[in-house]
């Protein structure tokens, strides 16, 4: 249960001229969900596109189960890593359904492009996130919400161990993320889905998490569960933020409330 | 295929099954295509029936089943057939290419005639008639398999400068359209110094290449054409199956497993040589590459154009422009016909914006 399954070691990471993240290493560990917390551009997108092997480390390696990402073979690590950029995007005129089922891709042939256990993954997929009754419907017609689902869905189809996901409640109102996140934890629950997402929502993020690790400039300053990682001091250290750690009332994880500069004027 | 128990089916989604092999496909993209080849059997059937010597329609199935007298024969499979036949390959290659291309770019003005492709081979073509020829005498070999090797090679040369030019860590349809232009303008004053350059006789033989034109292509260049394209369709539609992934971001593409780059460069890379091909055989015919895919995809009702569609279309389209043309002013070139529709069409594109129009 605690075996690892992705590994970052020693990892530079960057773009053009820029390093971006420095010598990070971090385990994600089989059935638990990771949130990587942080403010903007502190790396958290960046380490999650080089884990899902989106971006080539400039050095150090990512490990899928002990062995190199980039040395296995792309469609084998599409078998068992699923992932979701931020704000993807999909041609006009497609269908709910048909984008789903490009989530299957990764399990096809070019004369196979369709099998029973296709139709079930999509299904079961569409199903999962209430998208079923919009599966006949074109993508750039849904509502924010629903495109945000349709695109999980076809995360989901692609029936990996593993799921990546990059801001996946970013453009979605409280009801939404809620949901989201709920299905998200459904997965870890009933599949044992191992789960890495990146959130700017702390409370939440405090919810959800298993192991929370906070990020700043590309280096990780603290990772563990959410009530340890979460503390006023790393506030001030990692978001530079005067705050609160309460006790949040209904989960009991820790609930962040900021104090703003306005207040403690008035309140001097 | 097991029944899948409690799970309500996917919908719009049929499936074909040939043994082990299986393919997705909605009503609407067979029917397209079924009707749109009776169609070109039709429109093939008048246009061989046309002439100075008119053969009613029924006479030339008959001959082309093999019932002719000597006379029929000789005229069509001398004569009429070739230009027909032509029309198709030509057709059905620019269709093709004109859908990967707009497919990969995401943009449906993304067809070789305006990335450029087109003027490319026409350099090449060109260039051989003008600087190859001995003074208006290219003639031979030369002219039956030169002019088309040549435009060939340079439209498939264009293709790699398109991919090396648009390429800034990965490909961008909107760059890729830029510098297709660019490229367009490059080539097409190119030739036309070239011919500047060229003595009246070579010229002349150019310009009538450079319009698009089917009356002069013979059984000696419907040879290879069609080797060439039995060997390009079907590599195109195998490695056509990325396309579906490669239209999401590159993000989205690398997580389904497809490896993006190789995958979109082979696939322009064969769009390219298709185009090229038909261009060497008859010459720039514009406007086909460019609404064939766009009228296929909006019949069958894809979010892509539809490729088998796309082909049957180009081929229908050309058939037909030949067939007009020959109707109405004999002595024209097909390539004005449709250079001519290609105009308004591509106004219509620009007005209506990205909506509606995709690709």
């Amino acid at each position: 249960m605690s075996q690892t399954r992705l590994r970052a070691e020693g990892l530079r990471l960057g773009y053009g001229e820029r390093t971006v993240v420095d010598d990070l290493d971090l385990d994600i560990v089989e059935g638990s969900i990771t949130v990587i917390i942080g403010p903007n551009g502190c790396g958290k997108s960046t380490l999650l596109r080089a884990l899902g092997r989106l971006l080539a480390p400039r050095a150090g390696a990512v490990l899928l189960d002990g062995k190199r990402i980039d040395k296995l073979p792309t469609l084998e690590v599409a078998r068992v890593v699923g992932l979701l950029p931020q704000a993807p995007s999909a041609p006009e005129g497609l269908t709910v359904a048909d984008l789903v089922s490009r989530g299957r891709h990764p399990h096809q042939r070019w004369y196979r492009q369709w099998s029973a256990a296709d139709e079930e993954a999509v299904s079961r997929a569409l199903a999962m996130t209430g998208m079923d009754e919009h599966a006949a419907r074109v993508v750039d017609e849904l509502s924010g919400g629903q495109r945000q689902r349709a695109w999980i869905s076809m995360t989901l189809a692609q029936d990996t161990a593993l799921l990546l996901l990059d801001e996946p409640i970013t453009y979605l109102d409280l009801a939404h993320q809620v949901d989201v996140l709920d299905l998200v934890h459904r997965l870890h629950t009933e599949r044992g889905t191992t789960v890495v997402m990146v959130l700017h929502d702390l409370n939440l993020a405090a919810r959800y998490a298993d192991t929370l690790v906070a990020m700043r400039d590309g280096r990780i300053v603290a990772q563990g569960p959410p009530a340890e990682v979460l503390s006023e001091q790393l506030m001030s250290e990692v978001f530079d933020l005067d705050a609160k750690v309460l006790s949040d009332p209904v989960a009991g994880t820790p609930l962040i409330v900021p104090i703003s500069a306005h207040l403690r004027q008035s309140a001097d | 295929m097991r029944p899948v128990r409690d799970i309500p089916p996917v919908p719009g989604r049929r499936v074909l099954l040939v043994g082990p092999a299986a393919w997705t496909f909605r009503p609407r993209t067979i029917v397209v295509p079924a009707i749109g080849a009776l169609l070109l059997v039709l429109v093939a059937a008048l246009n061989i029936a046309h002439g100075s010597s008119n053969i009613g329609l029924l006479d030339v199935l008959r001959t082309l089943l093999g019932g002719g007298d000597r006379r029929e024969n000789g005229i069509i499979f001398d004569l009429r057939l070739p230009r027909t036949l032509a029309g198709v390959l030509v057709g059905a290659a620019f269709g093709l290419a004109g859908a990967i291309f707009q497919t990969i770019a995401r943009n449906p003005l993304a067809s070789p005639d305006i990335l450029g492709i087109t003027w490319g081979a026409g350099v090449g073509a060109v260039a051989l008639i003008v600087l190859g020829g001995t003074g208006g005498q290219t003639s031979g070999l030369v002219a039956e398999l030169g002019v088309p090797l040549a435009g060939l090679t340079s439209g498939i040369v264009t293709g790699l400068l398109l991919y090396a030019l648009s390429w800034r860590r990965g490909i961008d349809g909107y760059r890729m359209v830029l510098v297709g232009i660019g490229l367009s303008a490059v080539g097409y004053n190119l030739v036309y110094w070239l011919l500047t350059v060229g003595d009246v006789d070579d010229a002349t033989r150019a310009t009538t290449w450079l319009v698009g034109n089917l009356a002069g292509v013979g059984w000696a260049a419907i040879g290879p054409t069609a080797l060439a394209l039995a060997v390009l369709v079907p590599a195109t539609l195998v490695c056509a199956h990325t396309l579906g992934g490669l239209q999401f971001g590159d993000d989205t593409a690398r997580g389904l497993g497809i490896r993006v780059s190789t995958a979109r460069g082979t696939l322009l890379l064969l769009a390219a040589a298709l185009a090229a091909v038909a261009t060497a055989a008859a010459g720039p015919i514009t406007f086909v590459a460019l609404a064939s895919p766009q009228i296929a995809l909006r019949l069958a009702r894809t979010a892509q154009p539809p490729l088998v569609g796309s082909m049957v279309l180009g081929a229908l389209l050309t058939v037909s422009a030949d067939l007009t043309v020959r109707l109405v002013a004999p002595d024209l070139p097909v390539g004005v016909l449709t250079a001519v529709l290609g105009a308004p069409y591509l106004i219509f594109l620009f007005v209506r914006g990205r909506r509606g129009a995709r690709a």
